[in-house]
């Protein structure tokens, strides 16, 4: 057995592209050895600004010999007929084979040498690789067939054992040539072999193994910011970027000018963040420290002592910026900043953001007053001390301020803090801080890993927000398909379902749309929406184990809407269909609605109590109905669905028995009738619960 | 105290940084150019970019260009922004295999020590809708400061490069405020003799951020907007691609003066680029029939 190494030596790859690419690289790979009837014990690859790697260990020498059979004529047959399989195979009569009176044609192909398959592979691989972006470069691209990469290719690596897999593409040949670290270690090194890629490129100042250049920031980073008495903020996303954008990584700790604090901390990390991919700290309170951690390619001469101090000049200019847009904001005021929304287009055919505002007051208005969002549920604190005429005024003013910060010149230079910096202003004009929090946390939550808003102001203002975006583009018909969905909605409809869930907020959700009219807009379609809205359930649901179907089940009934309630009973449904009972009571319910779908009974039927004798099955389930039927119909008005199973549970045996002694079809047509009708109650009683015949299996 | 050859030791001038590039891109074969004689918002926009960058033909050129953002005038007040300000361009085609080698050359030349500076390739996919062009490349940082944008052209005037062109444009005043360690850019010595960046320029960002946002008469730009444009076309219909790509910088300069002027709604703002490009486009269509180029 023996080992490949690949590399692809390249300009600076982007660092949001390296670990999709090595993904590709052992995907492509073990196809191609597949294609050739190969695999490798286990593939490694490593991804970094300027190479992209591979390691497959474990690969035989050469493919195995193949021995290829096709059967001929009978070796009696005319000559015509081994005629036309001679001329077919290429062979002479002498070359086949007779096997008890059959001629055979067998050809014997050899193996293949691994690395003349490599030699074949690697090509088509480049050639095809899927970049998310790529581009053509130098001489070569005079022609606009030339070879694509992220940036320009500039050295192939392939060794086979110690052995270069000789190939070309794009003229480039295949060697065992590349270089190290950038300045530190720039001359030509010359690889021995996979076994000692990753250390022969170590001594060069090159760390290929990502997750190791990870786990040095990491650790790196943390030790400076407590060496200096600080706790390093943490951000997995920054690690990777920076891990991409080294290949001999030196965090360095560097200190910005104390006065910056003034700035909202979420600007500061996120100016940090994203335009300089500088990490930052916490003092011992929990406070943002006036400290940054960059990550620099070098061991500098002197230390770092300049890196740190050109990164804080950088820093500061990018703070005082920011500082700049903070203070001017603040001086125009929350509700001033709100005069721009007019020139905010919110959608074309949707009008402005001061429209859309409105309209989130008004349909938070609703879920209060109208839908009683709060009055069902568990209470959400501060409510107990706030009238419902209360809770509606602060409402109103959150919704109509929420959108206000789009005017302001830091949500201009970052987007991402819109919200955030609308709940600063509000703070800071004198807001109730209820309304501040609303301002500031109705985007939530923002990804499948954000937070919920958890304060009653917030929670109706986001969920109004969100039902607005989904009423409004719905009624204009842009509605999801497939896997565009350009305007978030499905994310908003998430959104809205995981903060009833959380929250625990007991309406249901028809009733509030069935009440929203947008001004000039069509009444959108309710069933349409509530429909996308428990698709979505489905979706988020199945991440936690719950089965589409049993939604389904439940929504079939009378379409719930109301997100607990239907959980719940779908919670307790899919724990009661996986026992012993339960699998039963599905296949005798499964029984009862096949025979009646034959026999066209659709339906409630009216029970009568028959009058002939009854047989002991019958008389039983009979008894079994009479008694499980009020309980099951009281436990779910008291949304005990644990008890309402347990209900039906009660019907399985004197059902099984029923279909064992029991003629449903008797001749006796009163007979037949009465069992018909029994049978029914049967499916009525289980449907007091769920529609099992939405349930699969 | 002066070297031999009259250079003082430490930090380069501005002036002299700039001389510095010049002998280097020349000694690498590259033609020195003085800058276009018309406004315009971004090297990239000098013929000697676009134009050139289309068609086969091998082209090395290196130039300093005045560019002017009249939005980002801030009446000589904000230490790190101006209206008028320089870039040096460098446009090498087809792109050498050691494009990147040759501009760290550069950086050492004009005095960035990489054993303490962290130079770094960051992604920036480069684009300019006003004139149908985009390439990838990267922002070069120095110690967490972009210094250059570095792109390989893929498209110019809506056309596929063939060959690609590699673009190098260096924000002068960054990267002298750099190497001289200033922290305002009027501070910068411009000369070895005393003259510092706000002697030469200072006045006339105060006056021309005035004239931008206050004074500029928007009747007579609107009307230079149309001129312009129509004599594009008028150019373009007698088949003189390079004047009528002229006076699509003309209209492109002309509409950065109406949106600082405030007077360009976002609605509006999208046509005006889009006339921008049409015009643009129209003129590389042109130069590239009229040099028998194939698209």
């Amino acid at each position: 057995m023996t080992d490949f190494l690949l590399e692809l030596r390249s300009e600076e790859i982007p660092a949001r592209m390296q670990a999709g690419a090595r993904e590709n690289l052992a995907k492509l790979f073990a196809a191609e050895l597949a294609k050739a009837g190969l695999s490798a014990g286990e593939i490694v690859t490593y991804a970094g600004p300027r190479r992209l790697a591979l390691i497959a260990r474990g690969l035989p020498p050469a493919t195995e010999a193949v021995s290829e059979e096709v059967k001929g004529p009978r070796a009696s047959a005319p000559p015509q007929a081994l005629e036309g399989f001679l001329r077919k195979t290429g062979l002479t009569r002498e070359q086949l084979t007779e096997r008890d009176g059959v001629l055979f044609a067998i050809t014997e192909k050899p193996g293949r040498a691994t690395a003349q398959v490599l030699a074949e592979a690697i090509p088509a691989i480049v050639r095809a690789f899927p970049w998310p972006k790529s581009m053509r470069w130098g001489a070569e691209s005079a022609s606009t067939e030339s070879m694509r990469w992220v940036r320009p290719l500039h050295a192939i690596v392939a060794l086979f054992g110690g052995e270069v897999v000789p190939f070309e593409v794009a003229g480039i040949t295949s060697g065992n040539v590349t270089r190290g670290h950038r300045f530190h270690a720039p001359a030509e090194i010359l690889l021995t072999g996979a076994d000692t890629y990753v250390a022969q490129l170590r001594a060069a100042k090159v760390l290929v193994d990502q997750d190791e250049r990870a786990a040095i920031i990491r650790a790196r980073a943390s030790a400076l910011a407590a060496e200096a008495g600080l706790e390093l903020v943490e951000d997995e996303g920054l690690v990777a970027e920076n891990a991409g954008l080294t290949e001999w990584p030196v965090p360095l700790l560097g200190r910005f000018d104390e006065a910056f604090l003034e700035v909202p901390p979420e600007v500061i990390q996120l100016t940090a963040r994203v335009n300089q991919k500088y990490f930052v700290c916490r003092d011992g309170n929990g406070k943002l420290a006036n400290a940054f951690v960059c990550t620099a390619n070098i061991e500098a001469t002197d230390g770092g002592a300049k890196i740190v101090e050109g990164n804080g000049k950088v820093l500061a200019a990018r703070l005082s910026d920011a500082r700049f847009f903070y203070e001017t904001d603040l001086k125009a005021g929350l509700q001033n900043l709100g005069s721009k929304l007019g020139r905010l287009i919110f959608h074309e055919k949707l009008g402005d953001m001061g429209g859309k505002a409105e309209r989130v007051a008004w349909i938070g208005r609703l879920l209060v007053e109208q839908s009683k969002i709060f009055s069902n549920g568990p209470k959400i604190e501060p409510l107990s001390t706030l009238s419902e005429g209360d809770q509606i005024r602060l409402i109103e003013t959150a919704a109509k301020l929420s959108k206000n910060d789009l005017g302001s010149g830091m949500v201009g230079e970052f987007p991402e803090l819109q919200g955030i910096m609308g709940g600063y202003y509000a703070n800071a004009q004198g807001e109730d801080p209820q309304v501040a929090d609303a301002i500031r946390n109705h985007y939530k939550p923002v990804g499948a890993s954000d937070d919920v808003p958890n304060g009653p102001i917030a929670i109706a203002v986001s969920i109004a927000d969100k039902l607005d975006t989904i009423l409004a583009f719905f009624s204009i018909g842009e509605k999801p398909t497939g896997s565009k969905d350009p305007f978030g909605l499905r994310r908003a409809a998430l959104g809205v379902i995981r903060t009833i869930i959380v929250n625990k907020l007991r309406f249901r959700l028809r009733d509030v749309l069935g009440q929203v009219q947008l001004p000039g807009l069509s009444v959108p379609d309710v069933d349409g929406v509530i429909a996308f809205f428990i698709d979505r359930l489905k979706v988020q649901q199945r991440e936690a184990g719950v089965r589409h179907d049993l939604i389904d089940a439940v929504f079939a009934l009378g379409g719930e809407s109301d997100m607990v309630r239907l959980l719940s009973r779908v919670h307790a449904l899919q724990a009661f269909v996986t026992t012993d009972d339960g699998t039963n009571l599905l296949a005798g319910y499964k029984r009862a609605a096949n025979i009646l779908k034959k026999e066209g009974v659709e339906g409630d039927q009216s029970w009568t109590a028959p009058t002939y004798t009854l047989e002991p099955a019958e008389a039983d389930l009979i008894a079994a109905l009479d008694a499980a039927e009020p309980k099951a119909a009281e436990a779910v008005r008291a949304e005990d669905f644990e008890a309402a199973m347990a209900a039906l549970a009660s019907l399985r045996a004197p059902i099984d028995r029923f279909f064992d002694d029991v003629t449903v079809n008797d001749a006796d047509p009163a007979k037949r009738t009465a069992r018909l009708a029994l049978l029914a109650r049967v499916r009525a009683a289980v449907h007091t619960v769920a529609d099992f015949s939405r349930i699969e299996g | 105290m002066q070297t031999r050859n009259g250079t003082p030791e430490g930090p380069l001038s501005f002036q002299r940084m700039i001389l510095t590039l010049h002998d280097y891109w020349s000694e690498r074969g590259c033609v020195i150019l003085q800058p276009y004689d018309m406004e315009m918002g971004a090297g990239t926009f000098h013929p000697a970019t676009t134009l050139r960058a289309l068609g086969p033909d091998s082209w090395n050129a290196a130039f300093v260009q005045p560019c002017r953002r009249p939005t980002d005038g801030r009446y000589g007040e904000n230490p790190n922004r101006l209206q008028h300000y320089y870039q040096y361009q460098v446009i090498l085609k087809p792109s050498p295999a050691d494009l990147q080698d040759l501009y760290l050359g550069s950086l050492a030349a004009i005095g960035v020590d990489m054993t303490k500076h962290d130079i770094r390739f960051v992604e920036d996919d480069w684009e300019s809708p006003t004139l149908g062009a985009w390439g990838l490349g990267w922002e070069v940082w120095c110690d967490g400061m972009e210094v250059t944008q570095f792109t390989y052209f893929q498209q110019m005037g809506g056309y596929d490069m063939k060959p690609v062109a590699g673009e190098l444009t260096y924000g002068l005043e960054r990267l002298a405020m750099y190497i001289q360690d200033v922290d305002n850019v009027y501070d910068l010595r411009f000369n070895d003799a005393g003259v510092s960046y706000g002697d030469v320029f200072l006045e006339n960002e105060k006056q021309m951020s005035t004239w931008n946002f206050e004074i500029a008469d928007t009747d007579t730009l609107f009307d230079a907007f149309r001129k312009a444009a129509a004599e594009c076309e008028r150019c373009l219909e007698a088949k003189l691609p390079i004047p009528a790509y002229e006076q699509a910088i003309k209209a492109s300069h002309t509409f950065n003066l109406l949106q600082a002027r405030g007077v360009i709604s976002v609605a509006e703002r999208q046509a005006y680029m889009g006339r921008v490009r049409d015009l643009a486009k129209g003129a590389c269509g042109a130069w590239m029939d009229k040099n028998g180029w194939a698209a």
